[in-house]
């Protein structure tokens, strides 16, 4: 089947919003991490250099699946491998 | 004119070819990422001279700027030694000098360049080193046979997972560096060349967090991460 290049590319900006629904999962995993840091710091606020490294660390790992999502959103949008 | 090279009053963010020239038979670009690459290395190399000038004519007070070199060291060394333990001496130079470079070419986006992280044929091999240094690693504290006994965990039909586990080590690394860094560089092209009348003085704020917080948060989970591997593959499980 062909189809008409234009039609393509609107199906590939939809498709890379849709790929950006990735980023529902990170923002819940870096809540839980900053909230139990949190907690953490409450019960030991002599620990807090170490808590917040810890979460940062943590968060930037937990941050991958979205930033995935992300890059396939940047290559539907600007690479656009399909309309080719 | 955020971003090096750029043509003004459209959205570009992307890497683009200063010259080319053929190399048996394959046309090769030489990029604006080369370009940048090479500013931040002599920024590093002119750094690394005033750095052994100042500490060469050191005083017992250190003072300016040799107290910052001192400050540098002294705090790159104690993130190592906080992650590496024992086998910190090994690999601190190698870990403090890839630090410097990544922080570098991450913030390079303050001073109107194009970030050469954002380009993944710059943070791959970057990967690629930290999973050579891995198995090296591994084979020497490790040997053959703890290799593939670590292979063989927790069952011997887990042989496959494992090494899917091993091979994704650099991919995700050097994504996760990639990604973070392209975000920014994205969003700041995004609002420079959509919103080029209103983006006075606010942009500022956009370069600070992409720019110094995210760069230096993703060069410090580099390095740790780095650190954490080669550790791991040194632990002679002893």
């Amino acid at each position: 089947m062909n189809f008409d290049v234009n039609f393509i590319k609107g199906c590939s900006a939809i498709g890379a919003g849709l790929a950006l629904i990735a980023g529902i999962g990170p923002g819940v995993g870096q809540g839980i991490a900053a909230g139990h840091a949190a907690a953490a710091v409450g019960r030991n606020p002599g620990a807090r250099s170490d808590i917040t490294a810890t979460m940062l660390l943590g968060q930037a790992v937990a941050e991958t699946t979205g930033l995935y999502g992300l890059l396939v959103a940047m290559l539907l949008m600007f690479v656009q491998p399909l309309a080719r | 004119m955020g971003i090096l090279l750029s043509s003004d009053s459209e959205i570009d963010f992307f890497i683009h070819g200063v010259f080319s020239y053929q190399l048996f038979g394959q046309t090769v670009w030489i990029t604006t990422s080369h370009v940048c690459i090479l500013i931040v290395m002599l920024t590093l190399v002119v750094f690394a001279f005033a750095a052994r000038a100042a500490l060469l004519n050191g005083t017992e007070v250190p003072g300016g700027f040799q107290n910052l070199v001192e400050l540098m060291v002294e705090k790159l060394d104690g993130m190592v030694a906080s992650a590496m333990g024992d086998r910190s001496p090994q690999f601190r130079n190698y870990i403090c000098t890839i630090f410097m470079f990544i922080f570098l070419s991450n913030i390079s986006g303050l001073f109107g360049l194009r970030p050469p992280t954002a380009d993944y044929g710059v943070t791959l091999p970057l990967g690629l080193i930290t999973f050579t240094l891995i198995h090296f690693n591994k084979f020497r504290y490790q040997h053959v046979s703890g290799v593939i006994k670590g292979l063989m965990e927790p069952w011997p039909f887990w042989i496959p997972i494992n090494i899917i586990g091993d091979l994704a080590v650099p991919i995700s690394l050097s994504l996760r560096l990639f990604a973070n860094v392209l975000s920014g560089v994205v969003m700041e092209a995004l609002v420079y060349g959509l919103l080029t009348k209103v983006a006075i003085i606010w942009p500022a704020a956009l370069h600070v967090y992409f720019d110094l917080f995210s760069g230096a948060i993703q060069t410090y989970v580099f390095c740790m991460l780095t650190m954490t591997y080669i550790a791991d593959a040194c632990n002679t499980g002893e």
